[in-house]
């Protein structure tokens, strides 16, 4: 078993790096001569994981092992697993490289996934560990229908994990691409056999401890960068932001973003605006929105919840969350130097030139602490950030991968096709695999068939399905006597349907009448825009003409874009659904679709009364606030 | 999935130890969970409707809002804090005493 687990491990291995390492290699973020340096450290890293993946494969032997590390985590590790799970491409590289692109809107962004581990430490971390097992179904199939409770609970499951996998694989692929150039489908390819090696052979062994290992290099990383961010301040938090506020670099932005208004302002008023809010958020219902979302949704999210049956009792439950608010709470403090750092030092412009999205912010950071594109350490540095977000990808991925698989063979194949717990625990362990390479095969496909889609909406409508679904059916099946099948069926789909809808008909959707007029203003302002670039390259001064070569860069970039959109979308007039434009205005649908949610639960509750949820309610009850016989069921 | 029908799940319910945990609980949670929420919207609600406020500034170009913001963190910290303090001291206690007792009856 073991060499054949050994056999295994290894070719996975040497597939990932000859995949790597065999392509046509595009330019991206690292220099050619610089690159064997990335795919050193890459290969260090995914060494040091398939190593700790060889020493799970022997642990695993049982359904509990595969699904929930047998239930022997401790809290401190299980904190640093958590934040694992969720510190995601999206807030490593996304958060700093809001704060660069926007300033203080992208740190107030980053609050919201902080606070929604209170709720989960106050209402659902210990309850769910004291009477559920492997997967967010069982919870609600304690003293509810258990079929219906697993078919319309893995559903769920299923729907919340393939749009944040989605994201995860696209974000990653594109990712990977820009950092160094490896091309789109062959990165997707690499992070989804990677991904399937930990899990397949690893369980939830293995996964916990590649998502530490990950939590940590993460830390590492940033901690690094900040330290040589902040050290030349003497670690003064003023004077750091005055040498921010003071950068033209950033004070260009903001003028560009503010537009006209920004004519009457001076430079010092113009850099102060970078530390105040609105130059991100336009409308503060749809920011309302999305808070509701991440404080509520992230009690529901299956990958998180499942987290918590990996340790053995409710008081451990609790401080793996208070550990993971510590890091993760810490991480996003971190973001804010390393986003106003890179807009001090790299600048808003420069990041935009290579991504967009401002994804880049922290790479390039790296890159120029450790003495900018043209050096050993400069280049080493952005090699070490760019594994930490190849092993931050993966380690999410393999989080998701396996809350899916274990919806689909624990709760469809095990509970629903076979009606309870009589199948052998080896079948169960065999069925968890194969569940896993279906799903892993699913997220390589989405992710190839999404090229070039926009996903980014994808991570907040997760969230918004497990708020508006996931979450009023867990709290209220722990915490509401009449809570019942019906209550929890019609929430389900209410509270699904309700966020998916709303988003499918948002401002999310393209909308090609739209997208054409915008672009048709990009190149109706091309001509007066150019005239005084060139203005500006002309004059004497030269960061006025530096800054301005990146003007034209940007611009060069957006006529294209505008050229492409007009293209594609050619004798095109409405969205997919047929619409012109959205016809609900909010980018998240949250504030209608949670409270729908409850209230689906609380009527379906009231109108389907079920003898079995209610005769089970004091043991439900007593079980999740005493946690009597909690360590039974973990032993299991 | 239903567990061993020894314990009397109605009599642990009833239980006045029970009672106090499940009282002491909930009044703590849901105060917690209300000042949590509260506090965490006043942030982007704030940057919305008082931007004034959120400029002032306070201890060099650090202003109320970036404060306010970096507030929010200590403040979730203090909470999390707080409730492991007092569920380390009551809850724990009460739970397990309970749970020895029934765990113990039912053999």
């Amino acid at each position: 078993m073991n060499t054949q687990y050994r056999r295994w491990i290894a070719w996975a291995l040497a597939g990932v790096l000859v995949i790597s390492s065999g392509t046509a290699l595009a330019q991206g973020a690292v220099a050619p001569e610089y690159r064997w340096l990335t795919f050193a450290v890459f290969a260090a890293i995914i060494s040091l994981t398939m190593y700790v993946t060889y020493l799970a494969a022997k642990r695993v032997k049982t359904a509990s092992d595969f699904y929930t590390a047998g239930g022997g985590i401790t809290g401190l590790q299980n904190g640093w697993a958590i934040a694992g799970d969720y510190l995601s491409a999206a807030s490593f590289l996304g958060i700093a490289g809001l704060i660069s692109q926007y300033g203080y809107d992208g740190f107030m962004y980053s609050v919201g996934w902080l606070v929604a581990y209170i709720t989960v430490l106050l209402v659902i971390a210990e309850p769910c560990r004291n009477i559920g097992r492997y997967t967010l179904p069982d919870i609600l199939a304690y003293r509810n229908d258990p079929k219906a409770m697993r078919i319309v609970g893995a559903l769920s499951v299923i729907t919340v994990s393939t749009f944040y996998l989605t994201a995860q694989m696209v974000g990653g692929g594109v990712l990977v691409k820009t950092l160094i150039g490896i091309d789109y489908e062959v990165s997707v390819i690499a992070v989804g056999i990677l991904m399937l090696a930990y899990v397949l052979f690893g369980g939830m062994v293995a996964t916990t401890w590649v998502q530490i290992i990950k939590a940590i290099l993460l830390v590492i990383a940033s901690l690094v960068l900040v330290v040589l961010v902040w050290l030349p301040y003497g670690f003064s938090l003023p004077a750091f932001l005055q040498d921010v506020v003071g950068d033209p670099k950033v004070q260009t932005r903001v003028a560009s973003l503010l537009g006209d208004p920004a004519r009457n302002m001076s430079a010092i008023e113009l850099g102060q605006r970078f530390l105040e809010p609105g130059l991100y958020f336009k409308s503060p219902i749809d920011q309302v929105s999305l808070g509701m979302a991440l404080v509520f949704g992230t009690a529901g999210l299956p990958h998180i919840l499942m987290r918590f049956f990996t340790v053995p009792t409710a008081q451990q439950a609790r401080k793996s969350v208070v550990w993971a608010m510590a890091i993760i709470g810490g991480f996003y403090v971190l973001t804010l130097f390393l986003g106003f750092g890179a807009a001090k030092h790299v600048g808003p412009a420069a990041i935009a030139a290579v991504d967009a999205g401002g994804n880049m912010a922290g790479p390039l950071l790296a890159q120029f602490l450790g003495g900018g594109p043209n050096s050993f350490l400069g280049n080493f540095m952005l090699a070490f950030v760019s594994a930490v977000a190849f092993a931050t990808i993966v380690a999410v991925v393999a989080g998701l991968v396996l809350a899916a698989a274990s919806a689909i063979a624990h709760d469809l194949y095990v509970g629903v096709y076979h009606g309870g717990d009589t199948v052998p625990p080896q079948q169960q362990v065999r069925a968890a695999r194969i569940a896993t390479v279906l799903v892993g095969a699913l997220a390589i496909t989405i992710g190839i068939a999404a090229k070039g889609q926009n996903v980014a909406h994808l991570v907040a409508l997760a969230f918004a399905v497990a708020a508006s679904a996931n979450f009023p059916c867990v709290l209220l099946t722990l915490y509401w006597k009449r809570c019942s099948t019906g209550g929890i069926v019609a929430g389900m789909i209410v509270g699904t349907v309700l966020a998916v809808g709303l988003t499918l008909v948002s401002p999310n959707v393209t909308y090609p009448k739209v997208v054409k007029a915008a672009a048709q203003k990009v190149l109706d302002g091309e001509a007066a825009k150019r005239t005084a670039i060139e203005a500006a390259l002309a004059s004497a001064d030269t960061l006025a003409s530096g800054q301005a070569k990146l003007d034209l860069a940007l611009l060069d970039k957006a006529v294209q874009k505008a050229n492409d959109d007009l293209a594609k979308f050619a004798g095109q007039e409405t969205s997919f659904l047929g619409l012109e434009k959205p016809l609900f205005q909010l980018k998240n649908p949250g504030i209608i679709s949670i409270p729908l949610g409850f209230l689906a639960v609380l009527l379906g509750s009231l109108l389907f009364r079920d003898k079995r949820s209610e005769a089970l309610w004091p043991e439900v009850y007593a079980r999740q606030n005493t946690g009597i016989l909690a360590s039974k069921a973990a032993s299991h | 999935m239903a567990s061993p029908p020894t314990i009397d799940w109605d009599a642990v319910i009833a239980d006045p130890r029970f009672q106090e945990l499940h009282r002491k609980k909930q009044t703590f949670l849901t105060t917690l969970m209300i000042i949590s929420v509260v506090f965490y919207f006043l942030l982007p609600i704030g940057a919305a409707y008082f931007q004034d406020l959120y400029r002032v500034k306070v201890w060099g170009v650090i202003n109320f809002g970036l404060l306010f913001a970096l507030t929010q963190f200590i403040v979730a910290w203090g909470i999390a804090y707080f409730y492991s303090w007092r569920a380390n001291r009551d809850f724990d206690r009460m739970a397990r005493e309970l749970a020895a007792h029934y765990e113990k009856k039912a053999g």
